[in-house]
C-alpha cells in the first residue's frame, strides 16, 4: 500500500495496464516526454519507450481517429483529449465511431478505447477546461462513463476501463487531482464499472451524487447531521453509464427520501436520468419528490464567478431540508 | 517569376497510360501487367458497370435501400484495389463498394447493407476492410490510425481510404494527412475528383489548383492521375503501395473522373446542376471503352468475352440479391446484444420488454 493523490493512482493504474498487456498505448498532446499538462503520464514514455507512449499532433479529431483504426488491428488505445471542453473536435470519433463499432459490423470488430479527459469545476481555469459535459456521454449508445471521486477508485476503475472490451470514456475531476491522498494498493485490482459505492451510510435521506460533489454532499451530510441530526446517505455513482440503480432503490426503499446533486447544469448530467428510473422503480417508497441540487442552466460561469455556481454544502442542506420537510 | 518568399502552386499533369482511344501515350508509366491480369482489369471493370446497372434498377424496385452509383469510376475503384495486396486494409466510403467487394466483401452483404441489415457490416474474418463511411473524413482518421498499427507492428501492409471532392474540404482530410506525414505512415489517400459533391462543382470546395496539391500541406507526397485510366491508376496506387510498405511514408492521389449517373439514388437529379454536353464530354472519356480497345488492339479482347461477363454479373447480381433477400430478419434483442460485449442491466431489461 501506497499513499497516493488520485494523479499518482491513475497513471499507476496505466503503468500496470502497460506492464500487463503490450497492445496498450498512449496517446495524446503532450502526454509523452514531458509525461501531460497535469503529469498523469510522467514517466511512462521514459519506462515503455515511444512507441507505447507518445505525442500527437495538435488535433483531437485525428487523435479519436488514430484509436479507432488502431483499436480495429487490435490495440488497446488509451488516448487524452487534454481538456474536457475539446472533445467536441473529436465527437464524431468518440460518439458516433468508436461508439458505434461493435453494432455497426455485428460484433465482427470493436472499439477497445479509453478516453482519458480531465474536468471540472472550481479550479478558475481558462474557458472550456472545466464543462461537466458528462450528459452528452451518457446519451451516446455504446459509450460507458466513468467518474472517479477519489485515488483508489480512480486507479481501479481505470483499469477496469482499459480492460474493458468496449469504448469507455473515463472523467477526471480536476480539482481532485492533488487535494488529497489515500491508502492505494500497490500492483493491479479493479473496480467493477457499474457499480456505485455507498460512502456514507444513513438512514433518513440519499445523496446521488459523482465526482467533486460527492466530497461537497459529504460536507453538507455531516453538517446537517450536526444542525439537525439528520442521518444522510451518501451514494457515489462512480459509473454514470451504465447506471447502477439497484444501490439508488435499495437506499431509498431504507430513506424514503432522496436529492442529487450535481456539478452540470440542471438538465445536463445526469441528475434527470435518475429521478426518472426512481420513479419508474421506488415511487411507492418515495415521501418526497426527488431534487435536484444543480446549477443554473446557464454556458460554464467565468472563473470569477464559479463558486457562486457550483453546488456547494449550503445549497445541498438546503435540498435536503426541503425534501425533509416536503 | 514568383518572389523567392512566396508559396506557388504550379500546374499539375495527371499522369495518364492510355488516351481516350486506348493507345499508350506513356510507355515508361505502363505497369508490369500478365495478359491475363490486363483481361481480369476489364473483367472486373464490366462486372462492375454492369453490377451498377443492376443495382440502380433494384433500388428503383426498392430491392435495395442507400445506394451511390459508380459507372464511370469503375477505372479508380477497381484499378487501385487490384494494386493491393489481399491483407491490405481498406477504409472505404459510402460509394467504395466496389473495392471492398473486390477486395473480399461478400456481395450480397454490400446488398445487405444497402438494404439496412446489420449482417452487410459483419465483415468476413480475413477480409480487410470497413464497413462503408457515412461521415465524409472520418475513414481517413480511420486508415491513418490502421496505417499507424501496421508501422508499430513493423507489417508490410498499407492502409487505403477513398473519398471524393467534397471530402478534401474536411478537417479530418487534413488531420488524416497531416497525421500520416507527422508520423510517416504506410497510408494511401485516394480522392475520386469527380467534379461534384451531389450539386456543388469542385471549383466551389476549393481555390486550390488540384487536391493532389494539398499533400504539400502534410508534407506528404501528391500525385495527380486520369481516374479514367485504369492503368495508370493502377500504377499510381502500386508506387504509393511502394512508399508506404518501404517506409517512406504515405501518399495523396487526386484521380480526375466522373460519375455518369447521380449521387445517389435518394432523389438527386444532375440535369439541374451538369449539361448534357459535359456528360457527353465525359462519355467519351468512358474509362471501359479506351481500355476495350487497348486489349482488343493487343488480341486480349472480344466482344464474347464482354457479353459473358455482363452475363455473369447479371446471373452473380440475381443470385446476391435474393440471398440478401431471404437473409434471416433482425430483432431488436439482436441489436440489443450487439452494443457491448457484456449487455448491461438495463439494457437486458429493455430486450425482455421484446420477449414477453
Amino acid at each position: 500500500m501506497a499513499q497516493m493523490t488520485m494523479i499518482q493512482a491513475i497513471k499507476d493504474a496505466m503503468r500496470v495496464e502497460l506492464q500487463r498487456d503490450p497492445n496498450v498505448v498512449i496517446f495524446g498532446e503532450d502526454v509523452g516526454k514531458v509525461g501531460g499538462v497535469f503529469r498523469a503520464t510522467e514517466g511512462l514514455q521514459a519506462e515503455f519507450g515511444e512507441d507505447r507512449v507518445y505525442d500527437t499532433p495538435l488535433a483531437e479529431s485525428a487523435i479519436g481517429g488514430m484509436a479507432v483504426g488502431m483499436a480495429v488491428q487490435g490495440f488497446r488505445p488509451v488516448m487524452e483529449i487534454q481538456f474536457i471542453g475539446f472533445i467536441f473536435e473529436a465527437f464524431d470519433q468518440i460518439a458516433v465511431q468508436a461508439a458505434r463499432m461493435r453494432y455497426r459490423s455485428g460484433g465482427r470488430y470493436n472499439a477497445p478505447i479509453t478516453i482519458r479527459t480531465p474536468f471540472g469545476g472550481g479550479v478558475k481555469a481558462a474557458e472550456l477546461h472545466t464543462d461537466p459535459l458528462e450528459g452528452l456521454l451518457v446519451q451516446t449508445p455504446g459509450i460507458k462513463v466513468v467518474v472517479p471521486s477519489n485515488p483508489y477508485d480512480a486507479k481501479g476503475l481505470l483499469i477496469s476501463a482499459i480492460r474493458d472490451n468496449d469504448p469507455v470514456f473515463f472523467m477526471e475531476h480536476l480539482n481532485l487531482y492533488r487535494s488529497f491522498r489515500q491508502e492505494v494498493p500497490e500492483g493491479e485490482y479493479t473496480v467493477p464499472i457499474g457499480k456505485a459505492n455507498v460512502v456514507r451510510e444513513g438512514s433518513d435521506v440519499t445523496i446521488i451524487t459523482y465526482g467533486a460533489m460527492v466530497h461537497t454532499s459529504l460536507k453538507a451530510a455531516e453538517e446537517i447531521e450536526k444542525s439537525r441530526g439528520v442521518k444522510v446517505e451518501v451514494i457515489d455513482l462512480r459509473t454514470l453509464m451504465p447506471l447502477d440503480i439497484d444501490t439508488i432503490v435499495e437506499s431509498i426503499k431504507k430513506t424514503n427520501r432522496a436529492i442529487v446533486v450535481q456539478e452540470a447544469q440542471r438538465t445536463a448530467g445526469i441528475a434527470a436520468e435518475v429521478i426518472a428510473q426512481i420513479n419508474e422503480k421506488a415511487i411507492l417508497h418515495l415521501e418526497a419528490p426527488v431534487l435536484r441540487v444543480a446549477p443554473p442552466d446557464t454556458v460554464y460561469p467565468f472563473a470569477q464567478i464559479e463558486d457562486q455556481w457550483l453546488p456547494n454544502p449550503a445549497k445541498i442542506v438546503a435540498g435536503i431540508n426541503q425534501v425533509l420537510d416536503f | 517569376m514568383s518572389k523567392p518568399y512566396e508559396v506557388r502552386a504550379d500546374e499539375v499533369q495527371p499522369l495518364s497510360v492510355l488516351d481516350t482511344n486506348g493507345n499508350v501515350v506513356n510507355e515508361a508509366a505502363m505497369p508490369k501487367l500478365s495478359d491475363e491480369q490486363l483481361k481480369e482489369l476489364m473483367r472486373r471493370m464490366v462486372f462492375t458497370r454492369t453490377w451498377d446497372q443492376r443495382a440502380v434498377n433494384l433500388t428503383r424496385q426498392g430491392r435495395l435501400g442507400f445506394y451511390a452509383p459508380v459507372s464511370g469510376q469503375e477505372a479508380t475503384m477497381i484499378g487501385s484495389e487490384f494494386a493491393l495486396n489481399k491483407d491490405d486494409f481498406i477504409c472505404p466510403g459510402y460509394r467504395d463498394m466496389p473495392q471492398i467487394v473486390w477486395h473480399g466483401l461478400p456481395m450480397y452483404q454490400a446488398f445487405l447493407y444497402s438494404r439496412g441489415h446489420q449482417h452487410g457490416g459483419q465483415i468476413p474474418e480475413g477480409v480487410h476492410v470497413l464497413m462503408p463511411q457515412i461521415i465524409i473524413g472520418a475513414q481517413i482518421l480511420h486508415a491513418m490510425g490502421v496505417a499507424m498499427a501496421f508501422k508499430k507492428r513493423n507489417e508490410q501492409r498499407v492502409a487505403i481510404t477513398y473519398t471524393g471532392d467534397g471530402g478534401s474540404s474536411e478537417g479530418d482530410f487534413y488531420e488524416g494527412l497531416n497525421y500520416a506525414g507527422a508520423f510517416k505512415l504506410p497510408a494511401i489517400f485516394v480522392v475520386q475528383n469527380n467534379g461534384y459533391a451531389i450539386t456543388t462543382p469542385f471549383s466551389k470546395q476549393t481555390a486550390a489548383q488540384s487536391i493532389a496539391h494539398k499533400a504539400v500541406a502534410a508534407g506528404i507526397a501528391g500525385v495527380q492521375v486520369d481516374g479514367m485510366d485504369v492503368l495508370a491508376v493502377y500504377k499510381a496506387v502500386q508506387e504509393a503501395a511502394e512508399r508506404g510498405r518501404s517506409g517512406n511514408g504515405a501518399t495523396l492521389i487526386e484521380a480526375i473522373t466522373y460519375r455518369y449517373l447521380p449521387h445517389s439514388m435518394s432523389g438527386d437529379d444532375p440535369s439541374k446542376y451538369r449539361t448534357k454536353e459535359e456528360t457527353a464530354e465525359w462519355e467519351q472519356k468512358d474509362p471501359l471503352h479506351r481500355f476495350r480497345i487497348y486489349l482488343k488492339n493487343k488480341g486480349l479482347w472480344t466482344d464474347e468475352e464482354e457479353a459473358q461477363v455482363v452475363e455473369d454479373a447479371k446471373a452473380t447480381v440475381a443470385d446476391q440479391i435474393k440471398k440478401a433477400e431471404t437473409t434471416e430478419k433482425m430483432t431488436i434483442p439482436g441489436l440489443i446484444d450487439s452494443m457491448f460485449e457484456t449487455t448491461p442491466k438495463h439494457l437486458e431489461e429493455q430486450k425482455a420488454d421484446y420477449l414477453a
